[in-house]
């Protein structure tokens, strides 16, 4: 019974180690082909509408609400202790620091990420991948690269426009409905939130965040079993391990880049 | 066999991890020729147009194609043997992203530097070729099956390929479309002076349009012939395929042990 | 969808991403305010910093005039060595006082600047050598407690 429950334990180990160096593999191999990505920009030109500007619309509304919530709940907070005009440093601080990168990416991987995906598991299972090999083609440059540059440049860009929009929110609810007094709320925004320090690693953030999970979205697509239930399983991995290793990330990168404080 | 041979697949064994698929097969394809290859499900087909493109490596004996053993090709070598290659997957595998014009177009985009006007022209011509020039705008899932698998024959041979492998290229096609693809895949070999490869087991559209035929049973040759001798074969193997019998040297019956052992019946009950 | 179409919609994606970033630099952080190419440092020791931060606001009567650049304890005169990074819009004379100041009651603390009325001014790399440190709450408070119990102390010994 030990015994089966070690060979069990070891069995999964090793399964997890060898899948994590096929993945780096299979993320240097993305690098390695990257030249078509940029040398034939409208190939991944495509692939930013695709995970782009067809998340606008999720990110923008969320975004919005997130910053409204912020703005009210800040509110009730900051009444306690006198200090409401903190509204804006702290709605706009927690955006840019933390909730903008993190959920705009959280997003990004559920809306865009298992589309990717499902499409290439499904290009996977439909033999296409095997078509364009055949077809002397490396698919590695001709697909994968240009989707995973195509969610490395959208993912911070799609942050910033979270935060600003969660920012616009803060200032609907707070200033206009709630009263607050709309020069301290922008003064003390600019006072607490730094470009460098803040905004700058924001973006870094996403930036981070935007590589972990286009590469973990295009490896599950690309290894997903060319079956239904291999392809759908595939996106729920997606979802879930980009999801964590978001959160697992954020900790890190937050833990480097605002210690000592 | 007088022709000078394209093809030539020489005591190739070929297993996956341990469970053997071929062993050791001898085949010829002659240049210009049509050919087929035949035999039940699972029996190591596909896996033969994989070796012949290079995508599996055997484990024994070699495939020569146009006189280059194909594993011993670099990456750079075996993609450039590719280009003049084309193969025509079981459900066509057109890209579902693009429409019919530039899955015909792909390849000539990929690998030439050819001006728009003349890959406008090309792709005319070739998707007239399958009768489907009017087509060109849809996009894959607007077509039926056997559309779908007709434009994939165009973008098959969209670089003039000096062998093309059609794996199942009859699979689920109504018998009008099956005969349109046989009629096909005959007169674009004949039309490019192309050798040509059909994997497949539908036994009475492939007698009527190849030239020769290889049987392959249990990972081994187990008989070769013109159509016309196979047809009056009276080998137990190919008289059961081809006359689709239900017994025979293929088993119906998966081995499974004694039946009345399985449904518990005991002697003297 | 058209090639056209698609490279409009991706134009439009990443010029208003582009120009959230802008507005964040511009509208929501300080780059508009406060640029550390056109800025000078000053020194100061503090015996006691309290919760000052790097980062940490320099204000003079209000203004945001600067930013806390590099906080480190002198080793010969155990005393917090603050830098500050200042801009250079700004000038202050010699004698300027720098106070450790908290904003509100549990605020973030910052350094005030009060200017004092010497002719010369500070230079780069100078030293600011008016200063007062932090005003440690737990240290208030026990000065507070044992205050009140000397003022108990002495009420016990009055007569009655």
């Amino acid at each position: 019974m030990i015994v089966e429950n070690l060979r069990f334990l070891g069995h999964r180990i090793v399964n997890a180690v060898w899948r994590m160096g096929y993945a780096s593999r299979f993320f240097m191999l993305i690098l390695f082909y990257s030249g078509t990505s940029f040398r034939r920009f409208h190939l991944t030109i495509r692939e930013l509408f695709s995970s782009g500007v067809m998340s606008l619309i999720i990110i923008l509304v969320a975004g919005t609400f997130v910053g409204m919530v912020l703005g009210l709940q800040g509110y009730e907070t900051l009444k306690r202790y006198g200090s409401e005009s903190a509204l804006g440093s702290l709605v706009a601080l927690s955006l840019v620091r933390e909730l903008g990168p993190v959920l705009a990416a959280l997003l990004f991987a559920s809306r865009a990420g298992s589309a990717m995906t499902a499409e290439i598991g499904l290009m996977k299972a439909t033999e296409q991948i095997s078509a364009m090999e055949m077809m002397a083609i490396n698919p590695m440059a001709r697909v994968v690269a240009p989707r995973f540059w195509a969610g490395v440049i959208s993912m911070p860009l799609l942050s910033a426009l979270f935060s600003a929009m969660g920012v616009f929110g803060g200032y609907v609810v707070g200033v206009v409905l709630i009263g607050v007094d709309e020069g301290s709320f922008w003064s003390q925004m600019q006072a607490g939130v730094d470009f460098q320090h803040d905004i700058v690693n924001g973006m870094i953030k996403s930036f981070v965040f935007g590589v972990a999970v286009t590469a973990i979205a295009l490896f599950e697509g690309y290894d997903a079993p060319p079956t239904a239930e291999g392809v759908s399983g595939a996106t729920t991995r997606t979802v879930v391990e980009s999801s964590l290793t978001i959160l697992f990330l954020d900790f890190i990168l937050t833990a480097f880049m605002f210690q000592g404080e | 066999m007088s022709s000078q041979a394209l093809v030539e697949i020489r005591d190739v064994n070929f297993a996956y991890d341990s469970r053997p698929i071929l062993k050791g097969v001898n085949l010829t394809f002659p240049k210009g020729k049509v050919i087929a290859v035949m035999g039940g499900s699972g029996c190591g087909k596909t896996t033969l147009l994989q070796l012949i493109g290079g995508a599996l490596k055997p484990s024994g004996g070699y495939v020569k194609v146009d006189g280059q053993v194909i594993h011993e090709l670099d990456h750079k070598g075996l993609y450039h043997m590719r280009r003049r290659m084309g193969m025509l997957f079981q459900f066509g595998a057109l890209f579902t992203d693009m429409s019919v014009y530039d899955n015909v177009a792909f390849q000539m985009r990929e690998h030439t530097d050819l001006p728009e006007e003349i890959i406008r022209d090309l792709v005319l011509m070739k998707l007239h070729a399958v009768g489907l020039r009017g087509t060109h705008h849809l996009m894959p899932a607007e077509l039926s099956g056997g559309m779908a698998r007709r434009v994939a024959l165009a973008r098959t041979v969209a670089l003039d390929p000096m062998l093309v492998m059609y794996d199942e290229p009859f699979a689920g096609l109504d018998p009008i479309s099956l005969t349109v693809v046989g009629n096909l895949i005959r007169r674009l070999n004949d039309a490019l002076g192309a050798t040509s490869v059909v994997v497949t087991h539908d036994v009475q559209e492939s007698l009527k349009i190849v030239d020769y035929i290889y049987f392959i049973a249990d990972g081994v040759v187990v008989a070769e012939g013109t159509p016309a001798e196979i047809s009056t074969s009276d080998k137990p193997f190919v008289h059961q395929f081809v006359h689709g019998e239900m017994d025979g040297p293929v088993p119906f019956h998966y081995p499974g042990g004694d039946y009345g052992q399985d449904l518990n019946l005991r002697p003297g009950r | 969808m058209k090639r056209t179409t698609l490279d409009l919609w991706v134009g439009i994606f990443v010029v208003a991403g582009l120009g959230a970033l802008a507005v964040l630099a511009l509208k929501v952080g300080n780059l508009s305010t406060y640029n550390m190419s056109e800025s000078y440092q000053l020194q100061a020791h503090f015996s006691n910093i309290g919760g000052l931060k790097p980062q940490a606001s320099i204000k003079s009567s209000g203004v945001l005039v600067g930013r806390v650049a590099q906080i480190s304890l002198d080793p010969e005169r155990y005393e917090a060595k603050v830098t500050m990074t200042i801009d250079k819009r700004y000038q202050f004379p010699k004698d300027t006082f720098a106070n450790i100041l908290t904003s509100g009651l549990l605020g973030e603390q910052y350094i005030g600047l009060i200017p004092g009325g010497d002719e010369a001014f500070l230079k780069a790399g100078d030293e600011i050598k008016k200063t007062q440190s932090a005003v440690v709450l737990e240290d208030l408070i026990s000065r507070f407690l044992y205050s009140k119990a000397e003022d108990s102390k002495q009420v016990d010994k009055q007569p009655n």
